[in-house]
């Protein structure tokens, strides 16, 4: 079965003043439809660049490998130059939402025209139908008064109400792809288990395939199916996510877990992963986690071992080095 | 008095409001008629949800915000200091004793000084020191204990991570030897790697510098971990207050019950139980009269549903208090 994303073998390099600079490196994943694909990771992992790569948004001086494919649909997105089938892309098969929705919207234009502008880029209707649909669609994530909210500013609407819009706005042209940035992470507990309801079910309703990123591994077990657990532009592990969750391999993914603090156990010690994430200007050669694993073994440290995924069981994928030293502790 | 350091008694601030020049003056409540004792040595715990008056109440006992009416005490050694009577010598005082951590390590460290001058400052500023040496050593002395290295301190913010500009926050906050430090939600912004690290320092110098917290967080997990004493605030009220281990596992409030359970849990087979709030925390220009939770709760009694009971914490187990509309 085809899936309906493909990441293969994904590279992107960044050039700046200071040198060439490895964001990602050899990245595979996929998608299907009506499947959510958690990525976890510190900040600089590299999971931003990711997300924006399949809608070719990383900036001007930003280089792929040319043996990379993201085949969307059967259509390697990589290969799109032109602004038309860009377009197509963005915003039409594939939406996005941010982490920050003040940023997103433009301040002076109201939610609806924004709203409107955008279904008629992509979709064959009128004015008077666009704006039937997104009031619709407002409606639907749960929004009061969306005729009202429709004529409104992005500044007078709160911070949750602020996302819900932006997610009616990226649901709207009914995406088959929904790549969703940390859209939780600036939202209260309590607002955040109502946007991620909301995702959830219009993930069913709508069966499209979803990238959702965050750093947080509680909001990951709510909504992934699958995780990719990723750092310093490498996937060091994915898999489903119970088996990424209750019987992580990598120590990097184990680290990650020791240091959140759970509310069920409050005996249990934090525990930090040592150390800072290296600058992607010095790059550790070899396994990228070495700088910092607690228990890496001999040639792992030295920087001897590739980093190559091994499946360790049915799905579950785990970086070679990790491996080993997953075993030692 | 003994063993508290800092008293909050009856404590309200309200901002002025208008919306254009022609409308009418209106108050906003931010923070109502709050009554906290914070023990000499606690880490104390603010939780709520943003617009519930956490920031504002933390300002307030550090003299940055005015306060409208009641009055905050800081019981030091030798004397007591009233915050809302006070000169300006007590005012340079205090500030020497009373720190502020703040959120964002990015926006709260100056990019154009190096990391000494940044440490240094309140030093220079608050003429504790005498001589560029003193100041010097000083700045290396804390500089250590908050594990930055010596060379880091030639250098500038820009060069380092959040969580180690963290650390530098922390380092300048502490550098005038206070007593108490309000954290204002001082692990947000990092990740949680960084965050297990920074809250393990804070503990840590805790216990070597004999220093007092008041922990501003919306992170219940958190606060859970560190935290001796929590109170959770809910639109410019203390809608419940107790040690954290009672607390946490033993919610009263439904408040307090519906933040526990809104925490996304770690283990994949339990999704949702979340308790769902409906809609957002109403604006503090024109609270809900009555208990302030009523609007939003999922159990309204009948008395309580028309505002007819007046917000009041009642003690429901020694040190364990509650809002009287959620006991009856």
């Amino acid at each position: 079965m085809s899936h309906l994303l493909e990441v293969k073998n994904l590279d992107v390099k960044f050039d700046t003043d200071e040198g060439r600079i490895t964001a990602v490196e050899n990245i595979s994943l996929s998608v299907d439809q009506g499947e959510v694909l958690g990525i976890v990771g510190e900040s600089g992992s590299g999971k931003s660049v990711t997300a924006k790569s399949i809608m070719k948004l990383n900036p001007g001086n930003t280089s792929y490998n040319e043996d990379a494919e993201i085949i969307l649909d059967n259509e390697n997105i990589l290969q799109f130059t032109s602004k038309q089938d860009l377009k197509k892309i963005r915003g039409g098969k594939v939406s996005m939402i941010f982490q920050e929705p003040m940023a997103s919207f433009a301040p002076a234009i109201k939610i609806g025209a924004q709203m409107v502008e955008q279904l008629l880029i992509h979709k064959n209707i009128n004015k008077d139908e666009a704006k039937s649909i997104s009031i619709n669609m407002l409606k639907r994530v749960g929004i009061a008064d969306a005729e009202k909210r429709f004529n409104q500013y992005a500044f007078e609407l709160s911070g949750g109400m602020r996302q819900r819009a932006m997610i009616a706005m990226a649901l709207s042209t009914m995406p088959k792809l929904l790549l969703a940035d940390e859209p939780t992470t600036a939202l209260d507990v309590t607002i955040q288990a109502q946007v991620i309801n909301l995702i959830k079910d219009i993930i069913k309703e709508y069966q499209m395939g979803v990238i959702f990123i965050t750093h947080d591994l509680g909001v990951i077990a709510q909504v992934a199916d699958h995780v990719a657990v990723m750092y310093l532009g490498s996937v060091v592990e994915k898999g489903p996510v119970n088996e990424i969750l209750k019987n992580p391999k990598h120590p990097y993914t184990k680290g990650l877990l020791q240091a959140l603090p759970d509310i069920n156990n409050l005996d249990a010690p934090l525990s930090p992963i040592p150390g800072n994430i290296p600058s992607p200007l010095d790059r550790p050669t070899g396994c990228v986690f070495r700088t910092r694993c607690p228990h890496h073994n001999p040639d792992g440290k030295d920087g001897k071992i590739e980093m190559k995924l091994i499946e360790v069981e049915p799905g579950h994928w785990v970086d070679q080095c990790g491996i080993q030293c997953g075993q030692n502790g | 008095m003994g063993d508290n350091l800092i008293s909050v008694n009856n404590v309200s601030v309200n901002f002025d409001y208008q919306e254009n020049f022609i409308s009418k003056k209106q108050k906003i409540h931010a923070v109502n008629n709050i009554n906290i004792k914070i023990k000499k040595g606690s880490f104390f715990g603010l939780v709520g949800e943003s617009g519930s008056g956490k920031t504002t109440l933390g300002r307030a006992i550090l003299g940055a915000n005015k306060i409208s009416s009641g009055n905050v005490i800081f019981h030091d050694d030798k004397r007591d200091y009233d915050l809302t009577n006070m000169n300006k010598q007590d005012l340079k005082e205090y500030r020497k004793k009373a720190q502020l951590i703040f959120q964002d390590p990015y926006a709260a460290l100056s990019p154009r000084m190096t990391v000494r001058d940044i440490i240094a400052e309140p030093l220079e500023v608050m003429k504790i020191t005498n001589s560029r040496q003193e100041t010097d050593e000083r700045v290396r002395d804390i500089a250590a204990k908050c594990r930055l290295n010596i060379e880091h301190l030639r250098r500038f913010p820009h060069a380092f991570s959040g969580g180690q500009r963290q650390r530098i926050s922390i380092a300048r906050a502490l550098v005038s030897n206070p007593k108490f430090i309000v954290a204002d939600e001082s692990v947000a912004a990092l990740d949680v790697s960084i965050q297990a690290d920074i809250l393990n320092l804070l503990k840590q110098l805790q216990s070597e510098l004999n220093l007092t917290y008041l922990f501003i967080s919306h992170d219940l997990s958190v606060v859970a971990h560190v935290c001796d004493v929590v109170a959770v605030m809910y639109l410019g009220h203390i809608v419940e207050m107790g040690p954290s281990r009672e607390l946490f596992k033993n919610p009263k409030h439904s408040y307090t019950k519906a933040l526990l359970s809104s925490i996304p849990s770690i283990d994949p087979e339990k999704r949702s139980e979340a308790i769902e709030l409906k809609g957002e925390i109403p604006s503090a220009l024109n609270p809900p009269t009555g208990c302030v939770f009523r609007t939003r709760c999922p159990k309204p009694g009948i008395d309580c549903k028309g505002g007819e009971i007046t917000m009041g914490l009642a003690e429901v187990e020694p040190g364990h208090w509650v809002d009287q509309c959620c006991v009856l």
